[in-house]
Order: structure tokens, then sequence, then C-alpha cells
């Protein structure tokens, strides 16, 4: 008995507490949301091209001094007409890509990949 | 164009069709008056202009006038009182001689189609002594709803979006909209329905129709870069080709530019809220904020002067001061 726990039980023990930690640690990492941000600034969205995980927040904020808006090109998001200092937040659930523009200023464009 | 010329009209004529007194006119500055264009039998000159009346009006000539970008409901840095110079505007329009007969607006109306800023455009424009006012919007009109609060209160007696044809003492005017359903990465765009409607309305007329066209967003390639442009904008002054006299009137740029195209003069006209920089002469479009004092400089109107029997239209622009 004392030789099978010594050579098979104890370490058996080890091993499933590290899987155990190891899902509870996964389990924290998946839950924790995060988040990204995207500058309007002289009529340019900054990044223009972001790549985010499944469940990112993003959160445009407009700093020129001129109404701008987020418009995604295929009809997933739209913002109200952004004053300066104002922002738009979007969170994305779904994997795919994801190209928006500016409604008044069309030359504006950016897009965000969501994997 | 640079920021010392931001009072002068650079002028460019793109075809020669053997007159040989047409050339290049260059930086012609003005000083709170006005500065009068002329195109007759072909010939851009210019002339300064008090603003009352120089010259005796010849039989059937009638002005109208232009403004353009009132932007009712901005209020940043570059204007914290939009309001106020667009009363500066119309006190200006109203003391035109000869006085206008009736004024276009080419577009931007309001900033951000919030409640009232439509109201308080009408409420504005009742100061206005030319009592009927024609209009085309801009992209600020109809981003938020594609247009339909602005064809509610413009609308009448104009099809699709917003586009419409009327005839004055023998000329042709057409208001067309460039604004509605643009798409990313685009210019303005006019759309086929329009563009066929335009070819139609044209067809019926007589070459010697003296046309006016007007429009948000020029019709020609001021600067693509900046979403200064209309995609289709080609097409539909190929329909305009055969005219002896073709005048393009637009908004959007908040400043004058002029230029000749064969039978065509396009004008782009100041705002009455807020100057834009000169294109590519700073890191993008946008309200230009100016040193105090400077800012009536660059806000104004426009008078036309038609004589119908010449195909002569004359165009003078008018600072707030």
């Amino acid at each position: 008995m004392r030789v099978f726990l010594l050579r098979w039980g104890l370490p058996a023990l080890g091993l499933a507490a590290a899987l155990w930690g190891a899902a509870l640690l996964s389990v924290a990492h998946a839950g924790a949301p995060s988040a990204q941000q995207v500058t309007i600034e002289q009529f340019k969205f900054t990044p223009a091209a972001l790549t985010v995980p499944v469940g990112t927040t993003v959160t445009w904020t407009n700093k020129d001094g001129t109404i701008h808006t987020v418009t995604s090109t295929t009809k997933v998001f739209a913002s109200e007409a952004l004053d300066q200092g104002g922002s738009f937040s979007y969170t994305f659930t779904t994997p795919g890509s994801y190209p928006y523009f500016c409604k008044l200023h069309p030359r504006m464009t950016g897009s965000v990949t969501v994997q | 164009m640079t920021r010392q010329d931001r009072n002068a009209s650079v002028i460019q004529q793109d075809s020669d069709d053997g007159v040989d007194r047409r050339g290049f006119l260059k930086c012609m500055a003005w000083a709170g008056t006005g500065l009068l264009w002329t195109v007759s039998g072909g010939v851009l000159s210019s002339r300064r202009l008090a603003m009352a009346g120089e010259s005796t009006p010849l039989v059937g000539q009638f002005a109208f006038a232009q403004i353009s970008d009132s932007h009712l409901g901005f209020k940043a840095a570059a204007n914290q009182d939009v309001t106020g110079t667009l009363q500066q505007a119309i006190t200006r329009l109203n003391a035109l001689q000869p006085a206008p007969a009736f004024v276009l607006h080419t577009g931007d109306l309001t900033h951000s189609q919030k409640p009232g800023e439509f109201d308080a455009l009408a409420e504005n424009l009742k100061s206005l002594n030319a009592k009927q006012v024609f209009y085309v919007p801009g992209e600020h009109d109809v981003f938020a709803d594609d247009g339909k609060a602005y064809l509610a209160r413009y609308g009448q007696n104009t099809k699709g979006t917003g586009w419409h044809s009327f005839d004055y003492q023998g000329v042709h005017f057409i208001g067309l909209n460039n604004v509605t359903n643009l798409k990313a990465n685009g210019l303005g765009t006019l759309g086929a329905e329009q563009l066929e409607w335009l070819e139609d309305d044209t067809k019926p007329l007589a070459a010697s129709t003296p046309i006016v066209v007007f429009a948000h967003i020029p019709l020609w390639a001021v600067y693509p870069d900046w979403g200064w442009g209309t995609d289709d904008g080609a097409q539909a002054l190929s329909y305009l080709k055969r005219f002896g006299s073709v005048t393009v009137l637009n908004g959007h740029i908040h400043q004058v530019l002029q230029k000749i195209e064969g039978n065509v003069q396009f004008h782009t006209a100041m705002s009455t809220a807020f100057p834009q920089p000169a294109p590519g002469g700073a890191p993008s479009p946008g309200p230009m904020v100016v040193p105090a004092g400077q800012l009536q400089h660059l806000l104004g109107v426009r008078e036309v002067t038609v004589i119908p029997t010449k195909g002569s239209l004359a165009t003078a622009d008018f600072p707030l001061a």
C-alpha cells in the first residue's frame, strides 16, 4: 500500500492538482473582459486596423473639432454623431472582419478584425 | 493656395478654344469689397466692386445670391456664434445692388441635424429681403436619417433624394443632391437615378439656354484625398457639354475656388460659419481656427448677375468684413 501511494498515488494527486489549477487559471483568463481604444483625430481613425479577441470592447473617442460617426459598412454597429470629446463603444462577440467609416467624411475608414 | 493667399481666388482655365484673349488670372485680393468676375463670350475678367452696383442694369439682367454651409448648431473654437455670422451674411445680402431675386443655399444648413437646427435656420432666413430660397442638402443635413428630416422640410417639388430644376427668365437652374448614401472611401455621389433624371431634364433645352447647376460637394475633383469631389460628377457634366454657358455653384469646402473648363465655369463658395484650410494646406480638412478679427474676412456670400440674352454670368464674392 505504501509503495502504491509513493509510486502512483502522490504523483497522481499532484498531476490532478496541476490540471485543476490550470483549468482555474484558464477560466479566469477567458472571463476577464478586454478593452481597446481608437482615437479619431485629424480626420483619421488611429489605429485604422485593429485586431482583437472575441469579447473585446472597442471605444472610439473623437478629438477633432467637428463631428464624426463610427458606422459599420455591414450595418453591425453605428454611433450617433460624436462631438469633440464624445465616445462610442461596441463589444465584439463574434469572430470576423468589421470595416467601418465616418458617414460624414467617407474617406475616413477603419476596420476591426475579431479572432 | 498658401495661407497668405486665403483671400485670393485662383482661376484655372483648362482649355483653350483658340480665342487668344484667354489666359490665367491669379491672386486677385480684395479688402472687404466685392470682387466681380465676369464671363462673357468665353472671356473671364474681373474688377473690384463696391457694395452698391456700379453700372446701369442691362435689359433682362437679374441677380441671385448664393449662401452656403451655415452649419447651425456648430459651436467650437473656429466660431462660437454661427447664428451671428449668418445674420451678418443676411445683412450683406440685403444690402446688395441689384437686389437678388432669390437665394440658393448650397447645403450644410445644419451641423448635426439636432432638434431645432432646421427651425433655427428657417427663423433666421425670415430676415432675408429675397423671399424665395432654393436648397440642396449637405452631408450634415442628411447623415443621421438618410435625409428624412431635410426632405420633410425642403422636399416639396423635388424628386428622389431632393433634386430639382426650375427656370427663371430664360435661365435653367438645376439643384442636385450628391450627399445622400455616401459610401465608405467614396466621394460625393449623384447615383444612376439622378443622372438619368438630369439627362432627361436637359434634353429638351436649346444649347443657348444658360444653365446654373448647384450642389453641395464640388462636382469637379478639387482635392479627392479630403473628399472634395464627386465620383460621378464627370458623367453629369457630360450631359451639359453642348450648352454654351454652364455655371456650377458648390459649397462644402468653405472657401472660394474657381475653374473654367470649356464653357463650364465652376465656383465654390465661402461658408457663413467657419473657414477650412486650402487643399492640402493642413493635415486634414475641418474647421480652421483663425486669429481674432480675421474670421469675418473668410466668411461670406456671393451674388451672381445674369444677362440671359448674352449668356453672361458675373459672380461677385463678398466677405462679411
